[in-house]
């Protein structure tokens, strides 16, 4: 690293001589401000209020209305049965997302040749991560629609007989009546996720894909001289290869898991009775309900989400860190 | 190349591969087809039943009007429009000059930083959303365009730096080097030396968040209420209420919300996988 400017001044200003300490400053500054406004602050600032009651409200003149109650938000929460139920739907959200990482890698597997149009293919598999996960939501939960959606249209066609009464009208006898998945306390939460799968695969393939196309091809012809092939070559070659693609897959998919709101809000809105909130959702719906905000314990909802994730940013951050290390 | 090229194999496998893709693609597509075929269909389908089948007349024209006529979709997709493309001005400009200062200087806390950077942006939403709801409300900023177009650009900023850094600190670092010793100012430095070589950079960025920001969903329901600022994800939803039971007019307008992004993604295909992939390869 050079120091100043090699130019010839008889005795610099102290701006001129601490240019490279101050400049990165000045070029910071915008960008640190308003990340500090709006993201640094406010977490401390949740943190802080789910140790306070608060309806929103101001009085008149303009001091928050929020009572301090210490912990008593969490010794709510932790008998607050609706908040065990989404705590168990974020486990499972953030288990079976991870199908989202292996799938992908073997639609990739599937895509990565290169026959004519496979830029097409490649592109159109890719497309539903491209929507929006509103769109997403209110696709699956059309699709999951038993009485005129595809899983009920296919439902009919294998276990229904259509009768025409002798008025005309078609009706359908079923052996077993058609599922309706999201109306189910048992299934609704496997139906979000599945539906929230399909996005998931495409981003972690579209990984995989770029990934592939960085494998070494000498060590690929080295080991098929060596005789691996199939699954062994997989295995043993290929998938330590595509190490940074399947970290960077697994950092989106733990994410995506527990950010997932926009297709419970859609598809169910956490029903039916409750059983498919995640805590995402239910902070969201306890701190800004129809019966009256709820910041404090909204906020405190938001604390162990805030935990959770913490635990594995740690993770993710502390991973950057050794490759920084070794890196440069 | 693993697999192992399909032009290796026999040429019946060969075939069977290339008919098996189309086949494979329309199962993967299929609720997205299953809704853009209904989103065609006359209303006289979807109340008789008929969702599945061949449409018995094309309704495309009728439909996608009717949104426009019968709701305030239009409204909706301006909002977006006024939301999205700040958002991507002001962050992608401030990840420019924040990126810069990360990967060109070396100084104590350049590290710590773009770790604070990196984890902002992996922090779920709701631990933002009380006191950000709060301080819009506050400053007059609550339902409005504005409101939602800051918030979005500071957030993102945490996304476009990383992103930013990393590009700039692969960058040689003797192109900086030897402009310095040459005595170029620093921030020319930047404007004439850095800032043309992440230009793909740039381009990778403002197609991502374009995209992140336009669907948006949560911070739409957080900071608006009326429809004055909603954008159309949000819309959506309320057309959703709407047009109860008028599957073909949610389709419709679902599908018109995924437009701008699909059409962005299809043109700037190379920049947006570049930059979701960024990373993917060492």
């Amino acid at each position: 690293m050079t120091d100043a400017v090699n130019v010839p001044s008889a005795k610099p200003s102290w701006l001129k001589r601490n240019k490279l300490a101050v400049a990165p400053w000045i070029f910071l500054i915008p960008a640190l401000i308003f990340f500090a406004i709006y993201v640094v602050f406010p977490i401390f600032e949740s943190l802080w209020l789910s140790l306070y009651e608060w309806n929103g409200l101001y009085d008149v003149d303009g001091n928050s209305t929020a009572v301090w109650v210490g912990f008593d938000n969490y010794v709510k929460l932790w008998d607050d049965p609706n908040f065990w139920v989404s705590l168990r739907n974020n486990i499972a959200w953030l288990i079976l997302y991870m199908l989202a990482v292996p799938l992908g890698l073997f639609i990739a597997l599937f895509l990565n040749q290169t026959v004519t149009g496979m830029r097409f293919y490649k592109s159109m598999f890719f497309f539903p991560f491209v929507i929006s996960q509103v769109v997403v939501g209110l696709i699956f939960g059309w699709f999951y629609n038993p009485d005129f959606g595809v899983v009920g249209t296919i439902w009919k066609a294998i276990f229904c007989e259509e009768t025409v009464n002798i008025v005309g009208n078609v009706a359908f006898s079923c052996s077993r009546p058609a599922p309706d998945i999201l109306s189910s306390p048992e299934w609704a939460t496997y139906g979000i996720i599945a539906a929230g799968l399909w996005p998931q695969i495409a981003y972690c393939m579209i990984l995989y894909l770029t990934g592939l196309n960085n494998v070494a091809a000498d060590q690929i012809e080295a080991a098929r001289l060596d005789g691996a092939k199939g699954w062994k070559m997989l295995w043993y070659v290929v998938v330590p290869q595509l190490k940074p693609a399947t970290f960077i897959a697994v950092v989106v998919t733990v994410i995506g898991a527990l950010r997932s709101f926009d297709m419970i809000a859609i598809m169910t809105q956490g029903g039916p009775f409750g059983s498919t909130n995640v805590l995402s959702h239910y902070m969201y719906e306890v701190a800004i309900s129809e019966y009256g905000e709820r910041y404090g314990y909204g906020s405190s909802v938001a604390t162990v989400l805030f935990g959770i994730m913490l635990f594995f940013i740690s993770y993710f951050l502390w991973r950057m860190y050794q490759d920084e290390r070794g890196g440069r | 190349m693993f697999p192992r090229p399909i032009e290796k194999s026999t040429p019946a496998v060969r075939t069977a591969y290339q008919a098996f893709l189309p086949f494979a693609l329309v199962l993967w597509l299929l609720p997205l087809l299953a809704i853009f075929l209904t989103s065609i269909r006359s209303a006289a389908d979807i109340n008789s039943g008929n969702v599945f089948g061949w449409p018995s007349e094309f309704a495309i024209i009728e439909n996608y009007t009717a949104v426009f006529t019968q709701s305030a979709a239009a409204q909706y997709m301006w909002n977006s429009v006024l939301i999205t493309v700040p958002t991507v001005i002001i962050s992608v400009a401030l990840a420019c000059l924040a990126g810069y200062a990360l990967a060109i200087y070396r100084f104590r806390v350049a590290l710590p930083l773009f770790f604070l950077f990196v984890a902002g942006n992996f922090i779920p939403f709701q631990i933002l959303m009380v006191p950000v709801r709060d301080m819009s409300v506050q400053t007059g900023l609550y339902d409005t365009i504005a409101g939602q177009f800051l918030f979005h650009a500071a957030f993102q900023t945490g996304f476009c730096t990383l992103f930013m850094r990393n590009f700039i600190k692969a960058l040689p670092f003797d192109l900086v080097e030897s402009a310095r010793i040459e005595g170029v100012a620093e921030w020319k430095i930047f404007w004439y030396v850095v800032l043309p070589l992440v230009r793909p950079a740039i381009a990778a960025l403002a197609v991502l968040i374009f995209t992140f920001v336009w669907n948006d969903f949560f911070w739409a329901n957080v900071l608006t209420q009326g429809e004055t600022a909603k954008p159309i994800t949000a819309g959506v939803r309320a057309l959703n209420g709407q047009f109860v039971n008028n599957w073909h007019l949610v389709s419709a307008a679902s599908l018109l919300a995924a437009i701008p992004p699909v059409a962005c993604f299809f043109l700037m295909q190379r920049h947006f996988i570049a930059g979701l992939t960024l990373g993917a390869v060492k």
